[in-house]
């Protein structure tokens, strides 16, 4: 692909080509004999990239099986290992993915539902890496990829914040976990660590995060340019590739592209904008496009969601103590106290003008579910906004009626009108 | 002028027929519901009791699961809505609703103008629907309808405290099996369904009145049942499975009143 053809893609194209451009180069790692890490969506990919290590990211993997219909298959191969389907599904899909790999390297043959399967083809890899600041099933998780393919596993430890701002000892002792990880990794790649390069990394992800938090800055703004589901698709390269220019590249034109739209007046949907939500929780992969129809066909555009704002890991890419680094990468609002999340998730909904919360109880992602009920109270008594919550899974289908989904959202756009009503009397 | 509202359920068909947005003309109930043949009953038999067809309604709204699958209908709003205004309408003092149906239990926070200031619906779970009592009706042998008479017989209510539909049944079977009366289990059948639904009410704020509607309201021993657990007097809607067709059918005349008027 020449330079002149990407420069004429439009944010969408790009970001379908980048995410196969990912996927091709973890593939062609594999076959020559380099190093490929599997790694959890928030943990840094600075030091692995420094290091030319391929990376996979097996959220975002699992992720786009539950979009393409095809969770099911590897939440049965989990299911007959014996995981119950009370664990994380994305956990799950990937151990099943990962044990279909397995047979695959072991016998010569591809099993039957990998060969059918509509997931993207990654390689098996040769380290993981993982972090605890988004969950605690990812160490689990990722201690048992590093078991049954007996590879090193790299854990970068994040102590939960009760309280905020983070201490200056948690980040030396994060800071601490990063240089240990650099040793681990001086180790497994038998090289010493590349510091310059891991200088530019930290710059470069620094720039993919600017463009990354302008696109969030759109959906202040009345109609909305920007359709805040769509930032559940373009979260694949803040997650896969944000220490590379892919993502720069690709949030700067899609930032572009919206500014274009603001500017020209049109709203991110074809028909009128009758309100807007708030979206907590991870998406409902496999529903993705019922839970956004069913919003959009009673004219709500979702305007913020705390998810995406994840990767808001802005830091001072020239602070060689790290500690800033840290700071980014442990402040993550479900690492932190109820207030917090309170008032980032306010945040949110102060700068998307929202007039009401959708909160899923996402059966797989207790951390972000268990504190749903006390956080719409809180958020509720603050600003009086209705609120609705319902039962879905991030990508086991078998955890979402879609129904019971209609019922809950269109009541709560009933509530959103009425109230508007209110107001207009 | 007259409206029409529909609540097509999991568990039945509800029509109900108002005059000028006051005044019902005709009610009729189905029991079947959405993907049955009930819609279409339904229909039929409200013609057949109002001497009206469906031409001569100025607007007609549908709730319920199967509100979507009614090609008549003017537009579609949630239970949750309908439910409140029919409550509101019979019973101006209504400010928390319980309302149990097929596959629903939902506690509903009304203001003093009957407008929703919020609502709580079960789960993912059956625990305490509709479809819990009835699986309960056939593992006793004893018909829903007769469910309220065994309640009020019992002496001593026993204790069913598992939440999921399937583990409750093997208690029950495990009841039946140890010898205990009917109608102890029954009771506790009923505590155990008035358990789920009044912490979802508890988590709204009790407020006086307190209305129970849906299916499962037509069901005295449930009533009581929630009576005791909160510990305060509790109104049944008059028809408990039509409140939703009736909230129906008011907002069909809101909305034909305001079409009318834009136009």
């Amino acid at each position: 692909m020449s330079v002149k053809q990407l420069s004429q893609m439009s944010a969408k194209e790009l970001l379908a080509y980048y995410q196969a451009k990912l996927d091709e180069e973890a593939r062609q790692a594999k076959a020559n004999g380099k190093l490929v890490c599997w790694s959890a969506s928030v943990a840094p990919p600075e030091l692995c990239v420094a290091m030319d290590i391929a990376m996979v990211y097996p959220e975002t993997h699992a992720a786009g099986i539950g979009a393409r219909k095809g969770a099911l298959d590897m939440l049965e191969v989990a299911d007959r290992l014996g995981y119950n389907v009370d664990c994380c599904s994305y956990g799950r899909v990937n151990i099943g993915y990962m044990e279909l790999l397995k047979e695959e390297a072991m016998t010569g043959k591809t099993p039957e539902v990998l060969a059918n399967s509509p997931a993207a083809r990654v390689p098996l890899p040769d380290l993981v890496i993982t972090c605890n600041n988004i969950c605690n099933t990812l160490l689990k998780w990722y201690e048992n990829l590093a078991a049954e393919l007996d590879i090193p596993c790299i854990i970068i430890d994040v102590p939960f914040n009760h309280t905020m701002p983070v201490s200056e000892e948690s980040k030396a002792y994060i800071a601490d976990q990063f240089r240990n990880a650099i040793s681990q990794l001086e180790v497994i790649c038998g090289r010493p660590f590349d510091y310059e390069k891991f200088h530019a990394v930290r710059q470069q992800t620094q720039r993919s995060i600017a463009q990354w938090n302008r696109i969030a800055t759109m959906s202040q703004y009345k109609p909305s340019p920007l359709n805040g589901f769509d930032l559940f698709n373009y979260m694949a390269l803040v997650v896969c590739a944000r220490s590379r220019d892919y993502a720069e590249i690709t949030f700067r034109k899609f930032a572009d592209e919206l500014e274009e739209k603001y500017k020209k007046g049109e709203s991110a949907f074809k028909g009128a904008e009758k309100n807007r939500v708030a979206w907590e929780g991870i998406a409902v992969w496999p529903y993705l496009g019922h839970t956004f129809k069913t919003l959009k066909n009673q004219g709500s555009i979702m305007t913020g969601s705390a998810y995406p704002n994840i990767w808001d890991l802005t830091y001072d890419a020239e602070d060689e103590t790290l500690h800033s680094m840290a700071e980014a990468y442990t402040r993550t609002y479900i690492n932190t106290c109820l207030d917090n999340k309170v008032k980032v998730l306010r945040g949110i909904m102060d700068r998307g003008k929202c007039d009401g919360v959708v909160y899923h109880l996402n059966r797989s992602c207790k951390l972000m579910s268990f504190l749903n009920v006390e956080t719409a109270e809180l958020i509720q008594q603050a600003n009086g906004l209705p609120y609705v919550s319902f039962d879905g899974d991030q990508t086991d289908p078998r955890n979402f009626a879609p129904a019971q989904y209609d019922t809950r959202v269109e009541a709560l756009g009933e509530m959103m009108d009425q109230a508007a009503q209110t107001a207009g009397e | 002028m007259y409206t029409m509202g529909i609540d097509v359920g999991s568990s039945s068909s509800k029509a109900v027929i108002l005059r000028d947005g006051s005044e019902v003309v005709a009610e009729a109930v189905v029991q079947a519901g959405t993907g049955s043949s009930g819609p279409g009953r339904v229909l039929e038999e409200i013609a057949a009791r109002s001497g009206l067809k469906v031409q001569d309604m100025a607007f007609i709204l549908a709730t319920g699961y199967g509100r979507s699958n009614l090609p008549m209908a003017d537009k579609q709003m949630s239970e949750i809505t309908c439910h409140a205004k029919g409550v509101f309408f019979e019973e101006p003092t209504a400010r928390t609703i319980i309302d149990i149906g097929g596959q629903d239990v939902k506690a509903i926070a009304l203001t003093d103008q009957g407008t929703i200031r919020q609502f709580y619906m079960n789960d993912k779970c059956a625990a305490g629907t509709g479809r819990f009592l009835e699986v309960m009706s056939r593992v006793l042998e004893v018909g829903l309808d007769e469910m309220a008479g065994y309640h009020f017989r019992s002496q001593h209510p026993a204790s069913v405290s598992s939440t999921c539909t399937v583990f409750a049944e093997s208690e029950v079977i495990s009841l039946l099996s140890q010898g205990m009366a009917k109608e102890d289990i029954i009771a506790g059948v009923h505590f155990s369904v008035a358990a789920k639904a009044c912490a979802l009410a508890q988590r709204v704020g009790v407020r006086e009145s307190v209305v129970l509607t849906g299916g499962v309201g037509q069901n005295s021993g449930v009533a009581d049942a929630i009576q005791k657990e909160l510990g305060q007097q509790i109104l049944v809607a008059r028809d408990p499975q039509l409140t939703g067709a009736l909230g129906a059918a008011l907002l069909a005349y809101e909305e034909q009143i305001r079409k009318e008027k834009s136009a």
